[in-house]
Formats: C-alpha cells, sequence, structure tokens
C-alpha cells in the first residue's frame, strides 16, 4: 500500500531529553505512535527513519561556534562554564548527555520529511518530533536546542529555491524562524499565538513584520487569552487562505504545536480538539490548491502529553494520509496500556465535549478579529497584489 | 547607562556657511531631521527640520528671491545655544531633557566639542531594551504592600527557583498603600516560580479574566 503521506518516527526522538520533572516530554511520541497504530492508520510503509542532520546542515541557520558548544557539552559530564552564555544549563533547557546527536536527529527527521516531499516520493510528510521553533542561530531557547524549522527552510531555499509558507499554530510566538528569516521575501512567515502581554517569549506583535525588502513578510496574530475554537478557527481560515493566495507559495511548512487546548498546562488558549482538525484540514487542501500538495507538517508545543497530544497529532496525520477519523471512543487496548501510567484520566473520546463558555466571549472574539486586520495590513494578500 | 553607551558617534553635520538648500538635501537623504552646525568640532548651533521648513519660500506664492533663500547659509537661521547633554550624562537625564525641552534631539559635547547626537528614538529603543521585551522572556507580575524589602522578598523567589532575571520595573498601583513589581524571566515555564510567589502569599497578576477549566 503506498500512500501520499509519509510519517516521519523513531523512538530513538526519545532521547531528546531532558529530565523527569521537565514539561518538554518526547514520551508524547510514543503514545502517539501508538495512537495512530490503534485506530489502523499507520502501518510500516507508512514510516521513514530520521537521520542525523549534519553539521554542514545546521550551519545553514546555526553558529558553527554554537554547534561545537552543545557537541562538546553533550559529551562532557560537567557543565561546561560557557553553558549559559548559549542560553543552555537553564531550567528551559537543561543539559544531558549526547545532547547534540539527538537534537541533530530531530533535525534531520524534519529534513528527510524535506526530501520526501520536494524529491516527489510522497507529497506531503510530517516529522511528530520537530517544530523546536524558538531555538536561535546562536542559543538554545524555550526547550529548543536547534531550530529545525529553520534549517528545513534554509535547506528548501538552497536546494530548490522554493518559496515557503511557513504557518506556525503554536501557543507560542513562532520567534526563532521569524527572526531567521525576517529579511526574506521568499520566506513567508504565519505565526498565531497567545499574547505576549504574558506569555514567553513576549514578541510576536502584530508590528513585527519583517525588514527590508523582506517587508510584510512576517506575519503575526497575537490572540487574547481565553480564545475558543470559533474565533481562533475564524481567524486561521481568514488569515491563511488570503496570504497564501498572495503569496503564492511552492511548498508548505506547517509547524503544529497543540498547547492551545484548554487542557495544556503552560499557556491560557481555551481551544477544544476540533482545531486539531480544521488546522491541518485547510493546510492540506491549500497544499494541493497551491503547491501540487507539498506540505511538510512538524510538531511543536503540547505539554499535556496524555490527554492532548496524541489525540491532536493523530487528527493531524489521518487528514495528511487522506483516512478521515470522525468523533469516536479512543481504541480500548490504547487506553488500557496507558491508563496507568498517566495521573489524570485519558479522554474517553477522540473529541472533546462539554467546555464552558468562556465568560469574555464576545469581546475576545472583537479583539481577535481588529488583531487580524491589522495583522495582515502589508502582508502579501490577494487583493493588494492585484492592484499593483 | 549611560549617554555615551547609546549615542550615535558618526554624526551628520553642517558648517555655519551652508546654504539651506544643500542642508534640507542633507536631512532627506539621511532621513533625520536634526543637523548640529559645527565650526572646526565645535557646536556652534542646530538647525532642525522645522527650522528649514520655516524658512522655505511658499509652495503657493511666487516669489522673485525664492532661489536666493535656498542660497542663503544656515547661519542665518540655525538656533545658537543649542540643548546639550554630556557623554556621561546617565541616559534618565537625558530624557528629562528632551520632554522638559519639548525638542527631537541632543547634541553630545564634551567642552564644546561635538561627540555624538542622540534621538528620541534612540531613547525609545533604549527603554524597550529596559524593559526587556526584545528577548525571549515571561512577563511576571506582583503585587506587594509598599514597604521596605518587598523587592528583596520576591527576587529571593525567584532565586530559589533558578529564573534568570532579565529586567525588573516597580511602578505604583492604583491601590492604597500597594506596589506593582514587574519581572521579565527568562523562562518559557514559569509556574513553578508563580506557584512559590503564590505559597508565600504574593498576589500574582495574570491573565485571569475569564474561567480555566482543568
Amino acid at each position: 500500500m503506498s500512500r501520499n503521506a509519509r510519517l516521519i518516527y523513531s523512538p530513538d526522538y526519545t532521547q531528546y531529553y531532558f529530565n523527569d520533572d521537565h514539561p518538554f516530554n518526547q514520551r508524547r511520541l510514543l503514545l502517539t505512535h501508538d495512537l495512530m497504530s490503534s485506530f489502523g492508520i499507520l502501518t510500516e510503509s507508512d514510516i521513514l527513519a530520521p537521520r542525523l542532520a549534519t553539521d554542514e546542515e545546521l550551519t545553514l541557520v546555526h553558529d558553527p561556534r554554537y554547534i561545537q558548544f552543545v557537541r562538546d557539552q553533550g559529551h562532557s559530564e560537567k557543565e561546561l562554564p560557557q553553558a549559559g552564555s548559549y542560553g543552555l544549563g537553564t531550567e528551559d533547557v537543561p543539559c544531558f548527555a549526547n545532547m547534540h546527536e539527538s537534537a541533530a536527529l530531530i533535525v534531520g527527521g524534519t529534513l528527510n520529511a524535506v526530501d520526501a516531499v520536494m524529491k516527489g516520493q510522497s507529497q506531503h510528510a510530517f516529522n511528530p518530533a520537530g517544530g523546536l521553533h524558538h531555538a536561535f542561530s546562536g542559543r538554545a531557547s524555550g526547550f529548543c536546542i536547534y531550530n529545525d524549522c529553520s534549517v528545513a527552510i534554509a535547506y528548501i531555499r538552497k536546494h530548490w529555491n522554493a518559496r515557503v509558507l511557513y504557518i506556525d499554530t503554536d501557543a507560542h510566538h513562532g520567534d526563532g524562524v521569524q527572526w531567521s528569516f525576517y529579511d526574506d521575501p521568499n520566506v513567508l512567515t504565519i505565526s498565531m499565538h497567545e499574547t505576549g502581554k504574558y506569555l514567553f517569549p513576549g514578541t510576536g506583535n502584530t508590528t513585527e513584520r519583517g525588514d527590508g525588502s523582506g517587508y510584510g513578510y512576517s506575519i503575526n496574530v497575537p490572540l487574547d487569552a481565553f480564545t475558543e475554537d470559533d474565533s481562533f478557527l475564524d481567524i486561521y481560515q481568514e488569515l491563511v487562505s488570503k496570504l497564501v493566495k498572495g503569496f503564492k507559495p511552492d511548498v508548505i511548512l506547517t509547524q503544529n504545536g497543540c498547547d492551545a487546548h484548554a487542557y495544556d498546562p503552560l499557556t491560557h488558549l481555551s481551544c477544544t480538539m476540533k482545531i486539531y482538525q480544521e488546522i491541518p484540514r485547510l493546510a492540506h487542501r491549500l497544499a494541493h490548491e497551491y503547491c501540487d500538495g507539498r506540505w511538510i507538517a512538524v510538531g511543536g508545543g503540547g505539554y499535556d502529553i496524555w490527554r492532548v497530544v496524541p489525540r491532536a497529532w493523530t487528527l493531524l496525520w489521518s487528514e495528511m494520509s487522506d483516512q478521515p477519523l470522525s468523533d469516536q471512543p479512543l481504541p480500548k487496548e490504547w487506553l488500557e496500556r496507558w491508563q496507568p501510567q498517566s495521573e489524570l484520566p485519558l479522554p474517553p473520546r477522540l473529541f472533546d465535549e462539554g467546555f464552558p463558555a468562556i465568560p469574555r466571549r464576545a469581546e475576545i472574539t472583537e479583539k481577535n478579529r481588529l488583531t487580524l486586520e491589522r495583522a495582515i495590513m502589508y502582508g502579501p494578500t490577494g487583493t493588494e497584489n492585484s492592484s499593483k | 547607562m549611560r549617554v555615551e553607551d547609546i549615542m550615535r558617534k558618526t554624526v551628520i553635520t553642517v558648517n555655519p556657511t551652508t546654504p539651506i538648500g544643500e542642508a534640507l538635501l542633507l536631512l532627506r537623504a539621511n532621513r533625520i531631521r536634526h543637523l548640529p552646525v559645527i565650526e572646526r568640532d565645535i557646536l556652534v548651533g542646530i538647525v532642525s527640520d522645522r527650522d528649514l521648513r520655516d524658512a522655505l519660500p511658499s509652495r503657493l506664492i511666487v516669489h522673485d528671491d525664492d532661489e536666493t533663500v535656498l542660497q542663503k547659509p544656515v547661519a542665518d537661521i540655525m538656533k545658537k545655544h543649542a540643548i546639550t547633554a554630556h557623554p556621561l550624562d546617565f541616559i534618565e537625564d537625558a530624557a528629562l531633557q528632551i520632554y522638559e525641552h519639548k525638542i527631537g534631539s541632543l547634541p553630545i559635547v564634551e567642552g564644546n566639542r561635538l561627540v555624538g547626537m542622540i534621538t528620541e528614538s534612540d531613547l525609545f529603543s533604549s527603554l524597550i531594551e529596559l524593559f526587556g521585551v526584545n528577548r525571549p522572556s515571561s512577563h511576571i507580575e506582583v503585587q506587594v504592600d509598599d514597604r521596605v524589602g518587598m523587592l528583596a522578598e520576591v527576587s529571593q523567589i525567584f532565586r530559589e527557583a533558578h529564573v534568570n532575571v532579565s529586567s525588573v520595573i516597580v511602578y505604583p498601583c492604583k491601590k492604597a498603600n500597594k506596589k506593582n513589581l514587574v519581572f521579565r524571566v527568562q523562562t518559557i515555564d514559569p509556574r513553578a516560580v508563580m506557584q512559590l510567589l503564590t505559597d508565600k502569599g504574593f498576589t500574582v497578576i495574570g491573565p485571569t479574566e475569564g474561567e480555566v477549566f482543568l
């Protein structure tokens, strides 16, 4: 059986591991892989293994001194004195053994996804371990050591000279990717996130629009805290549809952090599983309409690893591989396997129900509409291009 | 932070004899609004875009001497006795000068020698840096009693939680006898430190307008 989609996966992804108390835990990928398999929508032939990204590939974005330091630190027993200046050895990004190799494997996974799609092996590919959008050229940040999204975009630019549309729906601003391509008009970065008023990293204002010839090619939509499904999707659909039309990308890269869910412990958005069906659905359709199907998806944030991540990324894969799933109970064997390990009761069904309405809903919805208008004011929307 | 840390050291200047027309071109080409007037490095005056525009012929009424206006030297219209600052002044004092005199820039002088320039937007960019909003960080706001030692007590908690603080602002609160402390901290996960603050009885102000159902 050959499908149009590939999942880049290996249990080795869990070697990107900080410590037991750390909120970023790639164990969520084991749960996700198992949920996909239990639903019967994933077979061995769908899976491609990741590879280690080479230093040359990492250097497309990262400072060689930083790469060398990460490697040295990962091979050292003690914390090296310069760690702090590279953003390492912090509560967010503690040092751990072989950190270079495990981080380079995640980048290599995203590059394998790019290769599969750009070389025509499959139309779409999904690397759920990727999406480490906070890492900077020479500095770790927000749980991220190497920025697989930035490296993948630079790699696409270098080898195929393609126009890349990057869509980031993680609840945190996609700052690392934005700053990597801030002056590049061939890379349109769109980030929808919870407002940075309180939330890390604090950036992602509508006024961050790009620089020089890249002005207008960075789009930020900071949503109000407690935004719910309808407003989130309303903004997402209008935003992305307009921009894809104006920008006419050759390939779409989506960062699919699923921490906008109401259960997520780090953020203050109030969405349900519904958005994790709709977000990839639109990306999928637009990839076919504008890019001959070329769509690469990566994971991202998601800190309720039991109740949110497995369902969200199973929905993404079901959309990408044309195996739609409607609301239904979660497979019994999956629940039985994982419930004993989870402190919280696992959700019984694929979709959520019964979340009470947010009291300020009308106000939040209106505010988000205004933010959207401001965000796309100077962006490459279809209408503006036609008048030029 | 001192003026010398943020001032521009390469300054575009004119001489007293520079024609008004040439000064205008300099402003436009460099997208600036102020030109210090110097004679052998010594500051003798300043002209702003407004001074220059005031001197210009009207666009509506044509006069015989329009061309001659552009040929006149800036010495004729420059403000002598410019308000200046010293490289070792604190930037908050420079900001106060600019604000009180309602001016847009300050030539920086050592003796009478021009060594730099700062403008409103240089100060704004320093302000952004001071607030810490240009670096990846989370915002934590704590309401405390307005009395001795509160900042120290709260800071101690950040230390316990191993959270690096990138900026602190203390500002007055509408409530009597209270103050707000705003920290920008270098972490994506402020839960632990917020819990510690709450446990110690501090009021943490967060995005609470609405219900969280967990």
